[in-house]
């Protein structure tokens, strides 16, 4: 198969500076070109792509493909926006050196994604500024989840809870604060340590993975019927994206389209699972101002769209919608009408909520230059999604890589450049003004026919990168095939992952009684981080 | 400040008397599997559909018990989709006190070909197996500790590891259309000021020592629900090398709320439950 011809001269320039230490690429789709290289190459291949092709690594992961090849894969996920593209290096990691070279000092997107390598597969990092653990708490034993000769339901000791060593920060009048996991609101569970100096907080310590679930590791046991059930529980705010997403890696290994009509309904649902959460926020950032009647009146809005959730899915969070080829199950015209009329009637509500938070100039006051993460910060971060885009960094899947429906509607992706709470409050206003307009669009002219394809069952070793834009940011679900209709491998990249590290950033200089409002502003999964 | 009160006013109570009306789920809305026991021929497409083990099978020589374990179930609607003789229904007010209470058990005479001949016992509720002097002592206590916390209580809610989804919905309950606070309940920042512990699960292996110790921290007499399949049962997670399973495993649990998630009116009835105020 041929790349896309935007890709062309980015792969006539690898081959130019890189000739044979390239492996033939392997081009299963026109916008996933697959290299093998060396460890060597890597800096060089990030180096050559990040500068001269604007590229941006968007996710990093490992394979155990001993039994296939005798190696350990790492897989570096180039996107380039611009071209519309994804370029992947595959690294071979031979088992009898399991070790590979951080890449972290240069590009600090990287920091957590290869401490989780090392965790779940034990291969040992080197050079990386800060190698502990990270998905696996202090008191594991030496177990690597995610190799082939650890089983699932692997029985482990009892965790004694050994503390964590944090690093320390030292000063006159420098005092700790430690929070979590058990948190005071409902929301899951995390460590925060701030280092405070008088009200500024220093420097943030997150920990996270307190909800790590094994769930890659369950993907590789379950049928793929049933991996869709799992996907939805990756994180279940944004269940139907990765659900989705996951249904897409599928489609594209099994080089089947899901018909028009079901990419209209994802895309809905897409948008859908946008507005309700997107509400959520903004009302839950009004109430951590103390601006408590707008979060009540988001939740009454928020409660109806769930409502129409329901009536369309069967499910208020959208479960039970997603099936690999297209959807589940069909609209009948009162759904579709019952669709319009709440998207409707939530337009001008919409618009008041917003006008009451615009004329409030003390929430204002408390949103405005609280919490910036600068765009340089960002860009070095690699953040995604609506962070991302308060920060000036302008890439939106829906846009440049056209999935579901979106090809076949007009949107405009807002973007800013002050990184502040109250501009991550904007970009949810004007994305959810733009998730009117594109359901509006895509319910006037719904396409008929069928809503889900039939798959082949799929041969093994075949690799695919499924991917949807979530209201969070990018998801990215990559498979790789196992005989017997399973799957040796599910890579989930969800965009919390990214961003965390930028609440550590957005944080510092503020006051330790902002931290509700910036991290709400963010508001990242845990569980998706976790997984 | 004039826009906001006119505003509100406009808008009028929006808060559902909920439970003196029953809850209002739409027709669409998946709840209990119903099984249509006497006309069932198979349930293998059923069971194969399941992906958590909530409707299980085992055949001794002759008989098949059919198991469907609402703890378990995420009614996701892939049996009913396998078996026409299985039909989702919206009842999603299924809150339980025992474990058992969420188990119903059909047994059929089997065939040669592993389908069903007659339905030997139809649908039935499993037996509580603890004994009835224990039970009768602790219906006392739990009315007792119904009196002291029934009219107002204190709720402290733990993710012991779940996607989140249930806590879309438990934070929905402080929206004014459930609005939890008009019976006396409301949610607290820390378990010391807490009566009932509200953990969605499965529980994590790195969350367990957080939980114990949560829990440990609540004054008695407490209240634990698990919600959601995950919280019951540790749901599609069930038991791995990172998921410990259900809540019951780590703390004593008083009412199981399935659900995947549990909506609002799941939640409250559960709560209530708890309460004895169901």
């Amino acid at each position: 198969m041929n790349a896309l011809p935007e890709l062309q001269p980015i792969l006539a320039s690898l081959t130019e500076r890189f000739g044979a230490q390239i492996q033939p690429m392997q081009i299963p789709r026109p916008n996933e070109v697959y290299f093998q290289g060396k460890m060597e190459l890597v800096p060089g291949f990030c180096a050559l792509l990040y500068k001269e092709w604007g590229a941006r690594l968007a996710s990093l992961f490992a394979d155990d493909a001993r039994a296939q090849t005798g190696d350990f894969h790492l897989y570096y996920v180039f996107a380039l926006d611009a071209a519309h593209g994804f370029l992947i290096l595959r690294v071979p990691v031979p088992p009898s050196q399991p070790r590979f070279v951080s890449l972290t000092n240069a590009l600090p997107a990287l920091n957590w994604q290869e401490r989780e390598i090392q965790d779940l597969f034990g291969l040992k990092l080197e050079g990386h500024p800060n190698a502990r653990p990270c998905a696996l708490h202090d008191d594991w034993p030496a177990v690597h989840p995610l190799r082939k000769d650890f089983a699932l339901r692997t029985v482990l000791p009892p965790f004694a809870g050994e503390r964590h060593k944090f690093r320390v920060v030292e000063g006159e009048g420098v005092f700790q604060v430690p929070v979590g996991p058990v948190h005071a609101g409902i929301i899951e569970p995390g460590h925060f340590l701030f280092s405070v100096a008088g009200e500024s907080v220093l420097y943030l310590q997150i920990r996270l993975f307190y909800t790590h679930k094994g769930t890659e590791k369950l993907f590789e046991n379950l049928p793929l019927a049933h991996g869709v059930a799992l996907a939805e529980s990756i994180s279940g705010d944004s269940a139907f994206a990765h659900a989705t997403a996951f249904c897409h890696a599928i489609e594209r290994a099994a080089g089947v389209e899901a018909p028009p009509r079901a990419r209209a309904m994802r895309s809905i649902c897409l948008e859908l699972e946008r507005i309700y959460n997107h509400i959520g926020d903004i009302g839950a950032i009004a109430t951590d101002v103390a601006f408590v009647v707008a979060n009540a009146h988001a939740m009454r809005l928020k409660e109806q769209v769930l409502r129409l959730n329901e009536q369309l899915a069967g499910n208020r969070l959208l479960r039970g919608l997603a099936a690999p080829g297209g959807v589940r199950s069909d609209w009948n015209t009162a759904q579709v009408e019952a669709l319009r009329q709440r998207v409707a009637w939530l337009r001008p509500e919409f618009e008041s909520l917003v006008a009451l938070i615009r004329e409030s100039s003390s929430t204002r006051d408390r949103l405005e230059t609280t919490g910036i993460l600068r765009p340089e910060t960002a860009r070095d971060l690699g953040i995604v999604g609506l962070a991302g885009r308060a920060s000036g960094f302008a890439h939106d899947l829906r846009r440049d890589f056209p999935h579901a429906a979106y090809a076949d509607v007009t949107f405009t992706v807002p973007v800013f450049q002050e990184g502040d709470v109250l501009r991550r409050l904007q970009v949810r206003v004007d994305e959810v003004r733009q998730s009117f307009s594109i359901i509006e669009q895509l319910t006037s002219a719904l396409p008929s026919g069928a809503i889900r394809a039939s798959l082949p069952v799929l041969p093994p070793d075949v690799v695919a990168l499924g991917y949807v834009e979530g209201w969070r940011g990018e998801i990215f679900h990559w498979i790789r095939t196992a005989p017997d209709g399973r799957l040796a491998r599910c890579k989930i990249k969800d965009p919390s992952l990214q961003n965390w590290p930028a609440l550590s950033e957005a944080i510092q200089d503020n006051i330790i009684p902002d931290f509700p409002v910036i991290n709400k502003s963010f508001n990242l999964s845990y569980s998706g981080t976790d997984r | 400040m004039f826009d906001i009160l006119y505003h509100s006013l406009a808008t009028g109570v929006v808060t559902t008397d909920y439970p003196k009306t029953p809850a209002q789920t739409s027709r669409q809305s998946r709840g209990r599997p119903e099984i249509d026991a006497p006309n069932w021929k198979d349930a293998r497409a059923a069971v194969a559909a399941c992906p958590t083990g909530a409707l299980s099978c085992t055949d001794g020589p002759e008989t098949r018990r059919v198991t469907l374990d609402l703890g378990k179930c995420t009614f996701c609607g892939f049996c009913a989709e396998a078996d026409p003789a299985i039909r989702m229904s919206n009842v999603c007010e299924l809150a339980a006190r025992h474990k058992a209470e969420l188990t119903t058990t059909i047994q059929y005479q089997l065939a040669p070909d592993g389908t069903h001949q007659a339905l030997l016992s139809p649908p039935r509720a499993a037996a509580d197996p603890r004994p009835a002097a224990l039970d009768a002592v602790g219906a006392q206590l739990k009315a007792r500790i119904a009196k002291v916390l029934g009219r107002s209580l204190h709720i402290r809610e733990v993710d012991a590891g779940s996607c989140n989804g249930c806590e879309v919905e438990i934070a929905g309950l402080n929206s004014p259309v459930y609005d939890l606070e008009r019976f006396g309940l409301h949610f607290v920042a820390s378990p010391r000021h807490a009566d009932m512990l509200l953990v969605t699960g499965p529980v994590s292996r790195n969350m367990e020592l957080a939980l114990r110790k949560t829990y440990e921290a609540m004054p008695a007499p407490r209240l634990v629900v698990a919600v959601g399949a995950c919280g019951c049962s540790g749901g599609i997670f069930g038991t791995n090398y990172a998921s410990l399973g259900g809540v019951d495993k780590v703390i004593p649990v008083d009412v199981y709320v399935p659900g995947c998630p549990p909506n609002p009116y799941a939640l409250l009835h559960g709560i209530l439950t708890a309460i004895d105020r169901g």
